[in-house]
């Protein structure tokens, strides 16, 4: 709780900053269209002018804010809360890529960490390749993936799901194995002079002191699953989705657009992240596992 | 049918001599036959299957046509390289750790500061940054100083929470020990407290590696010049020439994968101290 005031002081301090930026970049324009009225601008009218365009350089907080509502609560107000113009609609389809994305992802990401970790072929083998995947930039071949497998006709949902896997595999496996390797030395004696079989070990010790560190991973693979989505319907042709809402707002220079579609991105990872702390709060409690 | 067969003998013997060498008793070599075997097996399988199965080269181009894909191209591909990893990533990941190096040394003199930012650095982290790139491409244009910026954006929060942290890192012993010598601030920092934090922003240094050829990659999606690694890949894309989507991205997992050498062989000389570098066993 003590973090509350610096938090806080840190917050105000980004949307200050927010303004004065508007108010910086939109001035040029501003000043222009007087200008040409022939009016001579007094500093109150500058601001109240650059914190209030159509198409800014960059959007004042207060009217991203407005924007979202008109998007979202305000839709749902006049009963359209699913249609295509509204956000909601557009966070959830890139939501459903980002979850079955994220949930294929974590499993992938589970069976390779077992399988790394009882299998020392394995081990020596795919391991560097999995760590090595993960430098090469994938993001970059997303418009491929999908073009690809709209070729084959799978469209829709799977393709940008199969980009959030490629994305939000890769922490679990090292979390994983990180975890499931956790055990020490002392403790897996111990199931051995129970003589405990490999299954037994892995189900009864093992997994319950892996849990920590997937939570971990599942919160940086929800993260990265999100990007993964987003990127993954910028080539669909901005059909559908928060990627696609970036991707129209900046063709058309709807800068207010782009910027209630970021927001509403990060409102959503939030959420998510969030949400998984919560679970994992619960599960390790519940484990006697509390820090 | 012939190259299916092929394929699968492949991959038994691959898996049959990796099982082989696993069962010896372990060595630093074997540590590095293992994995090429299994990445060597995968190409030729990969090659097996496509020729076996007749795949289409639009949906999946053999190794074979994307190596010479990439010999007859390397005039463009070395274009695009110069522009998307050399003008775009390479100098926003300089700009980008060192502003966040620089800040999180500044930030350290100030316990308020830090409280505030480091949970807020840590949200921010985990935000989908890629989107702000078309915001940065419509301020800066279409040549490489918005790729940068889209860089520079990515790589800072992670450097800077690592930073921060690491700073942290040092035990109040041994600042007391440097007290005891009569070593100012700046001292203390330079001969404690950034070697001690060298672990953290190495790892800082490293996640960027990544995000830096991502951002810079994915920026040009949102408008480029007519070169560069991003553009090359969208619109060969749209003219169905895979294998040089391919070749371009052979070309960005070498990269990837030499930056991140690079860093992490810096890391071995700089933190040589450090546990996770020792030697197993």
């Amino acid at each position: 709780m003590r973090n509350v005031l610096p938090i806080l002081t840190v917050v105000v301090a980004i949307f200050a900053l927010w303004y004065a930026g508007a108010v910086m970049l939109n001035a040029p324009w501003a000043k222009d269209k007087a200008t040409r009225a022939g009016i001579e601008l007094s500093f109150p009218q500058l601001v109240a002018d650059t914190w209030s365009q159509q198409k800014p350089k960059l959007p004042a907080p207060h009217q991203v804010g407005e924007e979202i509502w008109k998007t979202t609560g305000a839709m749902i107000l006049k009963g359209r809360g699913f249609s295509k113009r509204s956000l909601i609609y557009h966070s959830w389809v890139t939501f459903s890529a980002t979850m079955l994305g994220f949930v294929l992802g974590t499993v992938l990401g589970t069976l390779l960490a077992v399988g790394i970790v009882f299998n020392r072929t394995m081990d020596m083998s795919v391991m560097p390749w999995v760590i090595a995947s993960q430098t090469i930039p994938i993001l970059a071949i997303a418009p491929m993936i999908i073009v690809v497998l709209n070729a084959v006709g799978i469209s829709g949902l799977l393709p940008k799901a199969m980009i959030s896997m490629y994305l939000s595999f890769f922490p679990i496996v090292v979390g994983m194995v990180k975890g499931l390797r956790s055990p020490s030395a002392m403790q897996l004696d111990q199931m051995r002079t129970w003589h405990a079989s490999a299954a037994q070990t892995f189900w009864r010790l093992r997994l319950p002191s892996s849990m920590p560190y997937f939570f971990t991973s599942l919160k940086i693979g929800v993260a990265a699953s999100l990007v993964g989505a987003i990127i993954g319907e910028l080539p669909t042709g901005a059909v559908a989705g928060l990627g696609a809402r970036l991707l129209a707002g900046s063709y058309y220079g709807q800068t207010i657009q782009i910027w209630s579609a970021l927001i509403m991105a990060a409102v959503l990872a939030a959420a998510l992240v969030g949400l998984i702390g919560a679970v994992q709060r619960i599960t390790l409690k519940s484990m006697g596992m509390a820090q | 049918m012939s190259w299916l067969a092929f394929g699968l003998i492949v991959w038994i013997g691959g898996w049959q001599f990796s099982a082989w060498l696993a069962r010896r008793p372990d060595s630093s070599l074997a540590r590095v036959i293992a994995p090429i075997i299994f990445g060597v097996t995968l190409v030729l399988v990969w090659e097996a299957l496509v020729r076996g199965l007749d795949i289409s080269k639009v949906l999946l181009p053999a190794p074979s046509d994307i190596a010479v894909a990439f010999a007859n191209s390397t005039a463009i591909l070395w274009k695009d390289f110069v522009q998307t990893v050399i003008k775009g990533a390479l100098s926003g990941y300089a700009i980008g750790c060192g502003s966040a190096f620089i800040i999180a040394v500044a930030i350290d003199r100030f316990p308020f500061l830090q409280r505030g930012l480091l949970p807020v650095g840590n949200f921010v982290a985990a935000l989908p940054i890629i989107g702000m790139a078309p915001i940065l491409v419509m301020w800066l244009g279409f040549d490489w100083q918005s790729k940068a910026a889209v860089v520079v954006v990515m790589v800072f929060f992670p450097m800077l929470v690592n930073t921060v942290q690491g700073l942290q890192e040092s035990e109040p012993m041994q600042r007391d020990l440097m007290r005891t010598y009569g070593a100012g601030y700046w001292k203390t920092l330079l001969k404690l407290r950034l070697p001690s934090a060298m672990p953290f922003i190495f790892n800082g240094l490293k996640i960027g590696t990544t995000l830096a050829l991502i951002g810079a990659i994915v920026a040009e999606f949102f408008g480029s010049p007519t070169h560069g690694m991003g553009f090359r890949i969208s619109t060969s894309v749209g003219q169905l020439a895979m294998d040089l989507v391919w070749a371009e991205i052979v070309v960005a997992a070498i990269a990837g994968s030499t930056f991140y050498g690079g860093v992490a062989l810096i890391e071995k000389a700089v933190t040589f101290w450090h546990p996770s570098q020792r030697s197993r066993q």
